[in-house]
């Protein structure tokens, strides 16, 4: 039967083992391999500033991006090709919290400025290779503007 | 109790509950704005309600885990606690932090990323804070006469976690390496280090209520937080999937993290074959409920509900959805809420000496709100499978389906207020009969 040093043994090894390895495809993904799959070249400073007005106002508490954050509104990868340009900074200008399908937003106000830089965000989050997500539906059926 | 300064447990334990009562007021927020009834949007938008619900469970939970350790450790060590004082200070500016950034989140005052929304100047609180805490354990461990296993392990899952808060404070222009890191705090603290201090904390908990000798239960902690560290880490891959990371994570990622319910499996089994060994049995049977209850229920959670949703072919269509709001209540319910009130449970008579070992709210706290967060895990199932297949397979559009499956959050609602009504009783008896008081110290023969 085992004994207690072998378990111990057991522990620390397979921790250091699977760790090291952690630590070295982390290293491989972020130092190259990210930054091409993201189009890191494309991150201008208006990109930066919409990801700044994405994280001061916790629209991550509502909405998810890449597949990460609240369940409460709409996936928001591909919201560029899904509704445009005009029809985001209607959402994001809106004065009244906007809600065309009857749930509310946060009526941000933004100023024109402000909405074209999240554009910019959702455009560069749009265009990075997320490995398919978010899958294209089988079938299409009710996706109604 | 038999060393004076564990009573500063009880105030750890105190803040706990407060937190946790005010997490469930924000939770039905929640649940009834799901239902469409969201009249409190103008002074507590979704996005508040949530940050607060959940930046809420991780401190009530750390608290509890504080309070363990200060119970814990000093028996363990066979030494007081070093300075009982500067506890008291650090429990304070605890929740003094905590209460700040939860008036931040209602005024817009934070750093919007998912459960780390802590804006940065209350980070370096956070830390200072925590820098106490681990001080203050560790001389304690290591000026006291014995080093165990059990009070090695938590102490390292303790160190490790504040450890690993830290990569979560890096900036990074490229929303994929933010969230990069979001993971090496988020994943590697619930599937990695919080399962040593729950590991630490059941083990102190199987050796107490079972009477199993120590060597025997410390082994079987070695190898379960052996499969926790071996699949755990290279686990974190299952979020690596589709965040613009490459493509071997789906395969690394894939295999190992669908490893990790072994770990859990590990404690389910072990925790049941102590009990059953056992010749010795403690009298606080409901300290014995939690305490196995939370090694079934994590396996639940955490390990067959994560495993629904952790292989990349199935997670393309359930990642972000209320599938994995399902799996999250359940896993952190089971691991860490019921070990939490599992060594709450069993301290309490220590602390006291009120031998309050079975009696009826005691038992009904335990299955209505497991009963209750049963049901609400039913019911966010039912939300999230309906959810994936009418928008992600047919392509229904994001808000008609919410319309569809709002029923589902009348069912949440409900079974939420039988877990608060088990919660509920839960925390009246630990007001009614919990202030510690000196006489404890004699009569410990349960201990
Ligand atoms: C209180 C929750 C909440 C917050 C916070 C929030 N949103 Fe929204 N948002 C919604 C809801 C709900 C909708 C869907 C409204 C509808 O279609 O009826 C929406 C719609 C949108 C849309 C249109 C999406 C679509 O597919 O129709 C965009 C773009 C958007 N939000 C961006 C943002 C940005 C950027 C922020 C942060 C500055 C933000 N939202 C914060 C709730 C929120
Ligand atoms: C006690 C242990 C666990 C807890 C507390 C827990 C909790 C959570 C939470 C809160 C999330 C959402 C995180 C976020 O989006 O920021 C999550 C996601 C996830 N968990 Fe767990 N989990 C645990 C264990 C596991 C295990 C063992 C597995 C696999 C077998 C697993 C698989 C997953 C997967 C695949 C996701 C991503 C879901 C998505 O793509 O949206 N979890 N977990
Ligand atoms: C009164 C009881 C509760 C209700 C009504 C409730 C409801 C909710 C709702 C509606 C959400 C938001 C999902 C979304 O983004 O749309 C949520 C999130 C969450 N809640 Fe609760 N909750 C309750 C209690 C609890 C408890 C006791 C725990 C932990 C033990 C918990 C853990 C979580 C977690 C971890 C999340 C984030 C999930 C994720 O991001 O995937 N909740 N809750
Ligand atoms: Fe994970």
């Amino acid at each position: 039967m085992l004994s207690k040093g072998q378990a111990r043994a057991f522990f620390l090894g397979g921790t250091a083992v699977t760790f090291a390895v952690f630590l070295g495809l982390s290293w491989n993904s972020l130092s190259t391999k990210v930054p091409k799959q993201t189009h890191a070249e494309n991150i201008t400073p208006q990109v930066i500033r919409g990801k700044h007005l994405w994280e001061s106002n916790n629209c991550m508490g509502c909405h998810t991006i890449m597949g990460e954050g609240a369940y409460y509104a709409p996936e928001l990868t591909k919201v560029v090709e899904r509704r445009g340009d005009n029809y985001i900074k209607a959402a994001l200008m809106s004065k009244t919290p906007w809600s065309p399908r009857g749930r509310k937003m946060v009526a941000y106000g933004f100023s024109e400025e402000e909405a074209n830089d999240l554009v910019a965000f959702f455009t560069w989050i749009g265009n990075t290779d997320l490995n398919g997500f978010p899958a294209k539906p089988k079938y299409k059926t009710t996706q109604n503007f | 109790m038999r060393y004076k300064s564990q009573k500063v447990a009880y105030w750890f334990f105190a803040l706990s509950m407060l937190l946790l009562t005010l997490q469930l007021v924000y939770g039905f927020i929640m649940g009834f704005a799901h239902m469409g009834y969201d009249n409190l949007h103008s002074f507590i938008p979704f996005n508040t309600a949530r940050a607060v619900h959940t930046n809420l469970l991780v401190v009530w939970l750390l608290s509890g885990f504080m309070g363990a350790a200060y119970y814990i450790i000093p028996e363990e060590a066979e030494n007081e606690l070093v300075s009982v004082k500067l506890a008291y200070v650090q429990l304070i500016s605890l929740a003094v932090v905590g209460v700040i950034a939860i008036i931040g989140y209602h005024f817009n005052y934070w750093e919007g990323r998912k459960f780390l929304e802590i804006p940065r100047p209350l980070d370096y609180l956070v830390v200072v804070n925590v820098l106490t805490f681990l001080g203050l354990i560790l001389v304690t461990l290591f000026m006291g006469k014995k080093r165990t296993t059990t009070s090695l392990v938590l102490s390292m899952g303790l160190l490790f976690a504040a450890l690993l808060y830290l990569p979560g404070m890096i900036w990074f222009d490229n929303q994929t390496m933010d969230s990069f890191f979001r993971w090496w705090v988020v994943h590697l603290w619930v599937e990695g280090v919080w399962e040593l201090i729950m590991g630490g904390i059941l083990a102190y908990l199987l050796i107490k209520i079972t009477g199993v000798d120590r060597e025997v239960i410390e082994k079987w902690l070695y190898v379960i937080v052996g499969l926790t560290f071996i699949s755990g880490v290279l686990g974190t891959g299952h979020h690596y999937y589709y965040i613009g990371t490459p493509k071997y994570w789906l395969i690394i990622g894939g295999i190992f993290s669908a490893l990790e319910p072994l770990a859990f499996l590990g404690m389910a089994l072990f925790a049941v074959a102590m009990y059953r060994k056992g010749e010795k049995r403690h009298p606080n049977k409901i300290a014995l409920s939690w305490t196995l209850g939370t090694s079934i229920i994590s396996f639940v959670g955490a390990g067959l509900l994560g495993m629904a949703h952790t292989l990349p072919s199935v997670n393309m269509y359930t990642h972000g959805t209320l599938v994995t709001a399902m799996h999250g209540h359940l896993a952190f319910w089971g691991a860490y809420g019921m070990i939490v009130l599992a060594i709450i449970s069993y301290t309490l008579p220590n602390l006291t000496g009120r031998k309050r070992y079975d009696n009826v709210n005691g038992v009904l706290a335990f299955w209505l709100s497991n009963i209750g967060m049963i049901g609400m895990t039913a019911a966010f199932a039912a939300a999230g499978v309906a959810q994936v297949y009418m928008e992600r397979i047919m392509g229904v559009d994001f808000g008609d389906v919410q319309k569809e499956i709002q029923v589902h959050f009348l069912v949440l609602v409900l079974c939420a207020t039988l877990f608060s009504v088990g919660i509920g009783l839960f925390i009246y008896e630990f007001v009614k009969y919990g202030l510690p008081n000196d006489e404890a110290l004699e009569i410990n023969e349960n201990d």
